[in-house]
């Protein structure tokens, strides 16, 4: 392949370790996660019970899935105590840290559409179908409207991310089928179509997280020697060009858009190292250095 | 009026057209959904709910397919449905004749639940409503071919009340009963253990759904006996009855009835009459006995 890969360049000069730091961390978790989830369907070791909808750890930690609370709310059902619980817990969480941290740290389908994502750009296959990225807006309405009106949890008819979530500890029966296609589609239809376009899990996270104070930075953007390779590894890429390129236009170097699911791909692949974690507060107009006086 | 710019004209038609795209193809997949969801509330007559479950509608507005309720079931009675299944994905059933439910006095099914989709105030397993019972097939129970099987009525949990043996001539032989396995719905749980362990191929006993095991009076209907013995006496006034003509087999008479067929024409004095009388639709074998 004649294309340069990306983050080549950072691996050559950070390592290759340090060139994927957060990536393995973000594998991990989500794999000891599921690791967690399967030790008690496989080994009988209950650490946790139930799925991402709404788990029970070690008979003490109540967490549930917020978007589905909602949606069971308007419905006209409120959960009981431990549900409720659950809810705040989970709420808190991802209002400190960054709603789409749900995304990209725990959801079992961002391996999928991460494999797909990769598939693409090592296939090299260009054109993309291309719909609006709040598309997903939209169908999240759907599905807390139609919640509403139905009287069901509307999503969960069809939601691949809990399909397959407990498919894995409840019986797999052909959800793989909608994992695949949901592979397939962001393989040869769309670039980063599900995610990125689609789910309204993610599009409810986004909301949720909108205004956490955890964020990804780009406090270094005038050592970026406009290489692309965020741009390229990012699953939400429109999330970075204000923060890294808004310098002349008076924008902070925080990425403040909602649908940054902190993933910290970026932080990888720059060789200039010019990304890191922050908090939105620290957010200066400026990042340039401050010019010594001129004295004569 | 504001002049508009052919630019700003331009951007309105465009903001249009990709409104009304985004509208209809979100509207499309809203249609499927909401036709799916439709659908799904279908359940199968064979798929029964946990002990404590809501209605049906209900249930799958409550239920977060957590599946916890699976995970604390000690019998592996419960399993959440798969995409593929007939049930709304996710959501937890069981299939009386695979795995029926044990009834656990501590119903840790419900206690295991998150959320009021299994209702929490009921704490005695014997008042769940999970379905009622049916003796579906009188052609293949064994019972009512006449043998003693019994095997539902012995095995149910809340014998003698949920099941009872009722005692009725077997009109084949002429001279044997017959003990007919018969399910009173307030007494049933549905637990399935009956249509679990009937001998049959295929149970002859099965589990269904309230409202599709149970007929319903009109609601001004009152049963004349049990009225009156709530009120203590007769609702009406029994001197003012209309004593209708009886009609009787060619060839008997039934004193202190009114028959013209009998040839009495004058209704006779009401009195029993002091000799027993033979009815011939008894069954012989019968009749000749003391």
């Amino acid at each position: 392949m004649s294309r340069k890969r990306i983050g080549a360049e950072a691996v050559a000069e950070k390592g290759w370790l340090a060139a994927h730091r957060w990536l393995i961390l973000r594998r991990l978790t989500q794999l000891g996660i599921l690791a967690l989830f399967l030790l008690g369907p496989l080994a009988g070791i209950w650490i946790v019970k139930g799925n991402l909808n709404y788990s029970y750890t070690l008979d003490f930690l109540p967490l549930t899935d917020p978007f589905i609370a909602l949606q069971s709310a308007l419905a006209g059902h409120l959960p009981e105590t431990l549900g409720i619980v659950g809810v705040v817990i989970v709420t808190l969480f991802y209002l400190l840290f960054g709603g789409r941290l749900y995304c990209s740290w725990l959801c079992p389908i961002n391996m999928v559409t991460d494999a797909a994502g990769w598939l693409r750009r090592r296939l090299g296959i260009k054109g993309s179908a291309h719909i609006s990225r709040s598309t997903r807006y939209w169908i999240l309405g759907v599905a807390l409207l139609g919640s509403a009106l139905l009287g069901d949890v509307l999503w969960e008819l069809v939601n691949p991310v809990s399909m397959l979530h407990r498919g894995l500890f409840f019986g797999m029966g052909v959800a793989w089928t909608v994992v695949l296609v949901v592979f397939l589609f962001d393989l040869f239809v769309m670039n980063r179509g599900w995610c990125g376009h689609l789910c309204p899990v993610g599009a409810f996270y986004s909301l949720l997280g909108h205004w956490s104070p955890v964020r990804i930075a780009a406090p270094a953007r005038q050592a970026c020697n406009d290489c692309m390779d965020c741009f390229e590894v990012c699953p939400e890429p429109q999330v970075i060009r204000p923060a890294l390129k808004g310098e002349a236009r008076g924008i902070g170097p925080v990425i403040l858009a909602a649908n940054c699911t902190n993933c910290g791909r970026c932080i990888d692949v720059c060789s200039k190292e010019v990304f890191t974690f922050g908090m939105r507060f620290n957010n200066p107009v400026s990042t340039l250095p401050p010019v010594a006086p001129v004295t004569d | 009026m504001k002049a508009s710019t052919p630019k700003s004209n331009a951007a309105r038609r465009q903001f249009l057209f990709d409104s009304a795209r985004m509208a209809c193809g979100v509207g499309m997949l809203g249609l499927g959904l909401g036709l799916y969801a439709k659908q799904s509330k279908a359940l199968p007559a064979l798929a029964l709910r946990p002990p404590g479950a809501l209605a049906e509608d209900d249930f799958l507005g409550a239920c977060i397919r957590c599946g916890l309720c699976v995970r604390d079931c000690p019998y592996d009675t419960l399993v959440l449905a798969k995409p593929e299944d007939p049930v709304a994905t996710g959501t937890p059933y069981f299939t009386a004749r695979q795995i029926p439910c044990e009834m656990c006095e501590d119903i840790p099914c419900i206690k295991a639940c998150p959320t009021g989709a299994l209702d929490h105030s009921l704490t005695d397993i014997n008042k769940a409503k999970m379905g009622i019972a049916v003796l579906i097939d009188h052609e293949t129970c064994l019972n009512f071919l006449g043998l003693r099987c019994d095997v539902c009525y012995r095995e149910c949990p809340v014998i003698d009340k949920a099941i009872t043996l009722v005692h009725q001539s077997n009109q084949r032989t002429g001279r044997h009963a017959m003990l007919l396995p018969t399910v009173h719905s307030e007494h049933c749980t549905g637990c399935g253990i009956c249509e679990k362990k009937c001998v049959l191929e295929e149970a002859a006993i099965r589990v269904l759904p309230p409202p599709l095991a149970q007929g319903k009076l009109g609601s001004h209907y009152r049963i004349g006996w049990e009225e009156q013995k709530k009120a203590g006496r007769s609702l009406i006034d029994e001197s003012q009855m209309i004593d209708l003509p009886d009609r009787m087999p060619e060839g008997v008479t039934l004193p202190g009835h009114y028959d013209p067929a009998s040839g009495m024409t004058e209704p006779a004095p009401r009195d029993l009459p002091s000799e027993p009388i033979a009815i011939p639709s008894q069954p012989p074998g019968l009749g000749d006995q003391p």
